[in-house]
């Protein structure tokens, strides 16, 4: 067929072009501002960014956010799997209202999160003054940050093994219970290693998240440094008082936890495409060629 | 009727216990909180505060921005969603890779990057400024980190709908005597328009709700720069809770109707496609 009207194929031009738009609009949006990050952080040299997380202050932000993240991850991955478990293997009513109310916390916007816990623990809140009372401090303190922070990564992991869970269906489970197994034995056997990939999907996700979360626990904070001060609420206090280079260097760690989360996902993306494609191709043995095909034509 | 269908596998009851019991603790005790708090304002009350100057001024530089930063991505993600899925060039794994920078990176960590790039004394931001062009601590700045925070949700939601597109449709259209161009606008475009739609809705309710990446680069200048969020923020820094409640009723309010809003349109197209 004559080179311009090829109906199927676009022609190299617009390939070029397509690409070329592609390629500087990421550029642009995404290489720049990560290079920025570490151009930035390094501009004094390797000593300057060893000297910003080498005081009190820079250690506590790193640990805070460490123990955060170290309680909202695993509360979730036991939600996420108790709320996977009823929702992926029994019919009842509300099924879809309760999968509705779990993924409410994406639509709540990072400040209004924190908002609520303000409004439930502070002062003027409904538990404030009884809490204030006995000497407990919630808000503007650390239960208060993990809280946040937990209601912000609410999702991730139920959200990942719900969808596989159904997907996969109970057969399995229902064939080792037949022979004898327990019901925690074929939870730990049969569907523990046939959703460990998505879970751990959404435990790099949810961690991601709980490290770098600024708007729900900058709310919630209060800023008290040294005590309740996370990563992402450090590069704003060190920016904000013209402590550029130190602020850059706190926030190229982030950025190297966010680009470590990438390589992550892309790398049990990767995993999970090879596991089912084993498991899709061991009982009916469908010809991989035919599905090969299908990859390619995409 | 029974509540629930009969199953061969146990562990629904503690299961469901803890699931209900965890979502209420973390999730429907607080929201609950919200709702009642809104209610301690008289309408008259209520409307005052959401109705102030500086708060409308915070709707408009919220709304306008972020429907425009949801249009740049509707576009722009659908060139970058079309060449990762259509086309073979090297890098094109690490490219696609590269897309979910904007979820993976702490928005405060984009905030400040966007700034030291646009900043007067930036890498673009000095290129920018002999032509006269202001973006750091101007609405545009604000376009700028809206537009990076929704740059993922047009690319992700459309790559499967992209894959899914089996090239029968089109081998069907130009066996039919369609051109290229016919084919793309009759066929593959009405195909893919409640994705782009579902994208272009997740990115303006995303960015309706933006805080860490537009405070450093917007500069915060009352009845200018400031978005809703940073309202929200700064009604509670005075201890002003109805206030800032009130304000985050309206913005709930708004990213509710865009979703819903963006539903409504969806099932529209696909009855109209449907039955075409």
């Amino acid at each position: 067929m004559p080179g311009s009207g090829h109906p199927l194929r676009d022609p190299p031009w617009l390939v070029a072009l397509l690409v070329g738009i592609t390629l500087v609009f990421l550029g642009l949006f995404l290489v720049v501002p990560l290079a920025a990050v570490f151009t930035e952080a390094f501009s004094a040299g390797l000593g300057a960014w060893f000297a910003a997380f080498d005081n009190a202050e820079a250690r506590s932000a790193v640990l805070l956010t460490l123990l955060v993240a170290a309680i909202a991850v695993p509360l979730n991955i036991v939600f996420g799997l108790a709320a996977s478990w009823c929702i992926a293997r029994f019919r009842f009513t509300g099924r879809h209202l309760l999968l509705t109310l779990i993924d409410l916390p994406f639509a709540v916007s990072p400040v209004i999160s924190g908002l609520v816990f303000v409004l439930l623990f502070g002062l003027q809140g409904w538990f404030g003054r009884s809490l204030a009372a006995h000497d407990v401090h919630i808000l503007f303190a650390v239960p208060g940050i993990v809280l946040a922070t937990v209601f912000i990564t609410f999702p991730f992991v139920a959200r990942e093994l719900i969808p596989l869970m159904e997907e996969q269906g109970s057969d399995e489970e229902e064939a080792a219970l037949s022979l004898g197994a327990s019901g925690w034995q074929t939870f730990r056997r049969v569907t523990l290693p046939n959703v460990k990939w998505a879970l751990l999907y959404g435990v790099i996700l949810c961690n991601a998240r709980a490290m770098g979360e600024f708007g729900a626990v900058s709310v919630v904070s209060g800023h008290v440094r040294g005590r309740t001060n996370t990563m992402p609420l450090h590069v704003e206090i060190l920016y904000n008082e013209y402590e550029f280079q130190a602020a850059f260097a706190v926030a190229s760690l982030l950025a190297l936890l966010a680009l470590a989360t990438l390589g992550l996902k892309a790398a049990v993306e990767w995993k999970s495409r090879q596991a089912r494609r084993a498991a899709s191709e061991e009982p009916a043995g469908e010809p991989g060629a035919d599905r090969m095909a299908r990859g390619e034509a995409a | 009727m029974r509540f629930r269908q009969p199953s061969a596998l146990p562990g629904f009851g503690l299961t469901f216990g803890y699931t209900l019991l965890y979502l209420s603790l973390i999730v429907l005790v607080p929201l609950a909180a919200l709702v009642a708090k809104t209610t301690s304002l008289t309408w008259e009350q209520f409307l005052a505060t959401v109705t102030a100057p500086r708060e409308l001024a915070s709707y408009r530089l919220t709304f306008g921005v972020s429907l425009l930063a949801a249009a740049i991505n509707a576009v722009f993600g659908f060139v970058v969603a079309w060449t990762l899925v259509r086309y073979r060039f090297p890098g094109r794994r690490l490219v696609d890779a590269l897309v979910d920078l904007p979820f993976a990176l702490p928005t405060a960590v984009s905030g400040i990057a966007l700034t030291a790039i646009y900043a007067r004394n930036g890498w673009i931001g000095s290129h920018l400024a002999p032509l006269g062009i202001k973006t750091a601590y101007t609405p545009l700045g604000v376009l700028i980190a809206l537009t990076f925070i929704g740059l993922p949700f047009v690319v992700r939601t459309l790559q499967p709908a992209l894959m899914d597109l089996t090239s029968e449709l089109e081998e069907a259209a130009a066996s039919l005597g369609a051109s290229r161009w016919q084919s793309f606008r009759r066929v593959i475009l009405p195909a893919l328009a409640p994705s782009v739609l579902t994208g272009f809705g997740l990115a303006f309710a995303r960015a309706l709700g933006e805080y860490g990446s537009v405070i450093f680069i917007s500069g915060n200048l009352p009845m200018k720069t400031e978005i809703s969020s940073l309202r929200i923020v700064a009604k509670l820094e005075e201890f002003d809770y109805a206030g800032a409640t009130a304000i985050a009723v309206v913005l709930l309010a708004g990213s509710f109707a865009v979703l819903l809003s963006v539903n409504g349109m969806q099932w529209w197209l696909r009855r109209r496609t449907g039955t075409a």
